[in-house]
């Protein structure tokens, strides 16, 4: 009994996380984007430079009337933001924080997140399709020729860590990982990283959902509190990219004083991640979709193979 | 190839985060408006003679007057009696209003000024026309002129004026 208590408990306090975490990550892009751009993003909600815009903005969305279009697919339509958002939820669950400190520990961690953070996109292409709008099918097709290309060089990098640790599990991985891994892995961090941030649609990797061209993609017909899962899906998409890219590459919970605060480090580098993230956003303009798929097919699937190659050279000659 | 231009964005979008943003905190912080800002227009109303020629000027047709003459009687014995405009109504429409200027300027007795009050939105258009004793409430809030520079001879209205009370106070001698 005990035992299925805890197991709550951790459920609990993983559900916790992933409402809190991606509310931080989206008032924090409201601050730094407007920052970075000489302004000063929400100053009101709250009373203390806007620290509850966010909570605003749910209360608006909640309030909104729920509108289906009547030659959408109902079904699929309803169901959309659900699958997007729920992979994120599932994902942050094998995430670990410190030793110990993880909701699941699974053995397969990397290649159920991997998997898991794949189906999320579906969502999107779902919203996309049942839609019955001409943008948001463009946009869900674009979605569709985005995961396509990154979720290989994304998997592959992965692997390519996963190699050098000897692993599949995330714990595992952690525990194995040296600071010198960060220029035996650096291809691979930069790739992942940037598959990531182009499997979450985030700029400069949003053709699909580029508002200026197509309205704004798979998500031109829902509002309300549709819209607002598949929002929070994106923020909760960037925590676990985050996490993940703190937890593979940067070393989770190493640093200084890792007995005691292990998981304030990957916290912190989780958030440190999530800034670069922001930070691309404000400084890059969005890529064009001929781009986006040069970049993947003659950019990051060459340089992963290159890593894979040197990681199993490392691998061969250090083991 | 293209690593500097990336690095080069970057640098850019820190280098902001890292200065004091540009905002004007608006409705906390009232704006340092210049002194000749088109903000609302004034009335004298003493000063205004009916003329018409603002409101004839006007390329949006937003000034309404409405005026009648009054007769003066004559002062002295067996003179004409004269007459007077009396204005009844003057109105400017600042939902139509494009703040232009041309009224002002072509005011010929200086009855219409600009004042540097912008604060003045109404949930109603129909209130955006102000009445004449709104367009005078205004007037306190005019600047005064701004000052001649150090050497520059008097303003011609000085010198008329002052000649004027010379002769007069002559006169009275």
């Amino acid at each position: 009994m005990p035992e299925a208590l805890a197991a709550l408990l951790r459920v609990l306090v993983v559900l916790v996380a992933f409402l809190v975490l991606p509310l931080l990550v989206g008032q924090a892009e409201h601050k730094v984007m407007a920052h970075m751009q000489s302004r000063v993003g929400p100053m009101y909600a709250g009373g203390f430079h806007g620290w509850a815009q966010l909570i605003a903005d749910g209360v608006k969305f909640v309030q909104k009337e729920a509108v289906v279009p009547t030659a959408a697919d109902q079904t699929v339509f309803k169901l959309a933001p659900a699958v997007a958002l729920l992979p994120y939820l599932v994902a942050l669950l094998v995430v670990p924080l410190g030793p110990g400190l993880v909701g699941e520990d699974l053995d397969l961690g990397l290649f159920f997140v991997l998997a898991v953070m794949g189906v999320g996109v579906v969502g999107t292409l779902m919203g996309g399709w049942s839609s019955a709008n001409k943008f948001s099918l463009l946009g869900g097709i674009r979605v569709a020729a985005q995961l396509m290309a990154y979720e290989l060089p994304f998997v592959l990098a992965g692997a390519s860590v996963a190699m050098a640790a000897g692993t599949l599990s995330l714990t595992g991985i952690v525990e194995a990982w040296q600071p010198w891994w960060l220029l035996w892995q650096g291809i691979a961090l930069v790739v992942f990283f940037v598959a990531g941030l182009a499997e979450l649609q985030r700029p400069p990797f949003d053709m699909p959902v580029a508002d200026a061209e197509i309205v704004f993609g798979p998500f031109t017909e829902y509002g309300g509190l549709r819209f607002a899962l598949f929002i929070l899906a994106e923020y909760a998409g960037i925590v676990v990219l985050s996490a993940l890219t703190a937890v593979l590459f940067l070393g989770g919970w190493h640093g200084p004083f890792e007995d005691t605060i292990g998981w304030v480090w990957t916290l912190v580098k989780t958030f440190a991640v999530a800034f670069v993230v922001i930070w691309a956003r404000v400084a890059y303009p969005r890529m064009r979709e001929d781009q986006l798929m040069r970049l993947a097919w003659q950019g990051l699937v060459p340089l992963t193979l290159l890593q894979l190659a040197i990681t199993a050279v490392g691998v061969v000659a250090w083991a | 190839m293209r690593v500097p231009g990336l690095v080069k964005g970057l640098a850019v979008t820190m280098r902001a985060l890292t200065r004091r943003s540009v905002t004007a905190h608006y409705p906390d912080a009232l704006p340092e408006l210049p002194p000749r800002s088109r903000g609302v227009i004034a009335l004298i109303e003493e000063n205004c003679t009916s003329c018409m020629l603002c409101a004839r000027e006007c390329p949006a047709w937003c000034i309404y007057i409405d005026s009648h003459k009054d007769v003066v009687p004559a002062t002295t014995e067996g003179g004409k009696d004269k007459t007077r405009n009396v204005l009844d109504r003057f109105a400017i429409d600042f939902s139509i209003c494009m703040y232009c200027s041309i009224c002002i300027e072509v005011c010929p007795f200086d009855a219409l000024h600009w004042s540097p009050e912008f604060e003045y939105a109404e949930l109603d258009i129909r209130e955006l026309t102000h009445e004449k004793d709104r367009l005078r409430e205004w007037m306190w809030t005019v600047p005064a002129p701004a000052a001649l520079d150090e050497h520059a001879e008097p303003a011609k209205e000085i010198g008329v004026a002052r000649r004027a009370a010379d002769r007069e106070a002559g006169e009275g001698v």
